[in-house]
């Protein structure tokens, strides 16, 4: 197995440039404690402004008053991780995103399908520059071992657990990820690189620095197995951002909204799925948030089209009040079928089985709303019909039967009707109660309509109406 | 120009090509009924079109009509769509009468969901016929109606109150049913519209 370890080194500040509309501009995510606020992460332009991360907010305004601050929020840190890991789900089934600003997946397994490391770390690279993060990535025969080496270089590849081993050699001890804070107590012990820990006995290792120390370089070398829990891509997409200024106007909001959808699109390729339907939320100070719908004909993931279909939609609605926030959710994502179609097919190129045409009326108009009818054997016709399970048999052979037979017998009141056909008896039911005594008639009402009508044993009439024949 | 010419000189001048019109394939999709066959233009159902019967009340020989191709076309084993009809489909009387009950599937809906129903299931190409009851569906929603029969290359069957027949429709074939149980050509794609009226043979 070889695994390639993804490291987000700026994923805080950039998930929030990413939907920035001018991310050139000088920019810091601010955190801490409310007495002693400080600059947590800051963009290129703020470093040029002479900010450093770990400063005091009132120093960096007094060294740059324009820059612009956006509160550093570690939870939204962890969805855009499990966002990553959705969209590194695309190019493994073993992807883990249990480290901070990291994410991990098998690459061996794919090698045949998506291409060699040297363009399939080209994919990954590509892919990411246009989700705008920034990244580093390494591989390795052993996960810890590719985060460890992501560390210290970018684009570093070690194939052989020999050579991984005399690479890891060479990493300084702050840099090898330990658990237990033993990187900076080992520096300062004197022991400056992973090979001199390597040569430590065991157990002296083991009681000064506890045993989850001994578990990492393990890990890390491959003498262990790794156990890692792979990510299960969720069923519901949701994906919500905060703006940074109150919006009045669409067209304030297609950047954004053209990030979500590429979000979107890029987490469907992932679980190979398509979206059918979402709902964009635009989210309002004070009062509901105004929903609107986009529905396709088809199951489709294409970034483009999601974007102007939203984008149509979204020109349409009306805004009660300035946006504050927006929301995307895709609850029903049915499988994606490309158009692919057989030469001498000649269904229309979009046609989709029965099968699926049925799941997705069902996943709209409710489990119960698409059935077959079958006859049953019970003479009352109220009771001779139902919903088919199974195979469907043929019913007794009767007199003639109308094609429409009312939920509920009702009264006919049309004083010119003429008898066609009957009277057939009906007179059955004594065992559950519902006893039916009933002449059935074949009557012509003054509409010209062919009514299937009762009335009382030996009278004509009160009519009720219980079909027609259509 | 600006000269004021009269047509019939213009046309016994030959100097206007008057086209010539090229006659559609025949259908494929025989109505069952010989006489209504005959004299539609097609031979049968436009194919991968909408069809509009126009009805003066329930129960005045629709389904006498189309039955002979929902059994046709079920015993073939395509699949064929009712959606939200407006009484219960009485299965001994469909089944006596031929239909392959497997094949007719039934869809409960709202109005609204029947119309976006009635749309999906013609466009899909699922099924070979499909008939729906859209009582307020106005020009547009007739339109796309008649688009997706086209995409899904399925028989759509539209059944209106006859108060709209002095609506334009983009149906390729409107038929109005009257007290009498006889069918009349409002409309046809293909060919001139037969004048005369057909009686309903009824199967029952």
């Amino acid at each position: 197995m070889l695994w390639a370890c993804i490291l987000f080194p700026h994923l805080g500040i950039d998930s929030v440039l990413r939907r920035h509309p001018t991310p050139g501009d000088p920019l810091a995510l601010i955190g801490g404690p409310f007495q002693r606020r400080e600059l947590v992460a800051i963009n290129r332009a703020a470093a040029d402004a002479g900010l450093r991360p770990g400063m005091r907010l009132a120093a960096a305004q007094a060294i740059a008053p324009g820059v612009a601050m956006v509160e550093h929020d570690p939870t939204q840190e962890a969805l855009w991780q499990q966002f990553l890991a959705a969209w590194a789900y695309r190019f493994s089934s073993q992807v883990w995103a249990g480290w901070p600003n990291a994410v991990v997946l098998e690459v061996q397994g794919s090698f045949s399908l998506i291409g060699q490391w040297p363009s399939f770390q080209a994919q990954l690279r590509e892919d990411l520059t246009a989700l705008g993060f920034r990244h580093r990535i390494a591989l390795a025969p052993t996960a810890a071992g590719a985060r460890v080496l992501a560390g210290v270089e970018d684009g570093l590849a070690v194939l052989t657990h020999a050579q991984l081993r005399t690479t890891l050699a060479r990493v300084p001890v702050r840099r090898a990820c330990l658990p237990n804070q033993a990187g900076p107590k080992m520096h300062g012990m004197g022991v400056r690189h992973l090979r001199q820990v390597f040569e430590l006995p065991r157990d002296a290792l083991r009681r000064r620095f506890g045993v989850e120390v001994l578990c990492a370089l393990d890990g890390m070398l491959g003498d262990a197995p790794e156990l890692l829990e792979c990510y299960r891509p969720p069923d519901v997409f949701d994906l919500r951002i905060e703006l940074s200024y109150e919006v009045e106007h669409h067209q304030a909001l297609l950047f954004p909204v053209r990030r979500m959808t590429a979000d979107l699109a890029a987490y469907l390729a992932g679980r190979d799925g398509g979206v059918q339907q979402f709902t964009l939320k635009l989210e309002h100070e004070g009062i509901a948030p105004t929903d609107v719908e986009i529905g396709l004909l088809a199951a489709e993931r294409d970034p483009a089209m999601l974007f102007d279909l939203t984008r149509s939609r979204l020109e349409r609605a009306q805004i009660p009040k300035p946006i504050v926030a927006l929301r995307l959710v895709a609850r029903n994502l049915p499988p994606f079928i490309p158009s692919g179609r057989d030469l001498f097919d000649e269904r229309p190129e979009h046609a989709v089985p029965w099968e699926q045409l049925r799941e997705r009326l069902r996943a709209r108009l409710g489990n119960e709303a698409v059935y077959e009818l079958a006859p049953t054997i019970d003479p009352r016709p109220e009771n001779a019909w139902g919903k088919a399970q199974g195979p469907i048999a043929r019913a007794p052979d009767v007199p003639s039967r109308p094609t429409w037979l009312l939920p509920r017998p009702v009264p006919l009141r049309d004083y010119r009707i003429s008898i066609l056909a009957g009277p057939e008896r009906l007179e059955t039911g004594w065992w559950d109660g519902e006893d039916a005594r009933r002449d059935y008639y074949v009557l012509e009402t003054s509409q010209g309509q062919r009514a299937w009508a009762f009335c009382p044993v030996d009278e004509q009439g009160p009519w009720m109406l219980h079909g027609w024949f259509a | 120009m600006g000269q004021v010419l009269a047509l019939s000189d213009l046309l016994d001048a030959r100097r206007v090509w008057r086209g010539r019109p090229v006659a559609p394939p025949p259908s494929a999709q025989p109505t069952g009924h010989p006489l209504l066959d005959a004299a539609l233009p097609l031979g049968g159902w436009p194919e991968h079109a909408l069809t509009e019967l126009l009805l003066p009340a329930d129960g005045v020989g629709e389904l006498d009509l189309l039955i002979p191709t929902l059994v046709r076309l079920t015993t073939a084993g395509a699949h064929v769509a009712l959606i939200a009809p407006p009484y219960i489909p009485y299965a001994p009387a469909w089944q006596v009468r031929g239909v392959d009950l497997s094949r007719l599937h039934v869809m409960d809906a709202q109005p609204k969901q029947a119309l976006w129903a009635f749309e999906q299931t013609l466009r899909s190409g699922a099924c070979a016929a499909v008939l729906g009851w859209p009582n307020k569906v106005d020009h547009h929603g007739l339109r796309r109606l008649q688009v997706a029969a086209d995409a899904g290359h399925a028989l759509g069957f539209v059944l209106r109150d006859r108060k709209h027949a002095e609506e334009a429709s983009p149906a390729a074939l409107r038929l109005e049913l009257d007290r009498d149980r006889q069918v009349r050509v409002r409309k046809c794609r293909g060919g001139p519209t037969p004048t005369s009226a057909f009686a309903i043979a009824s199967l029952h």
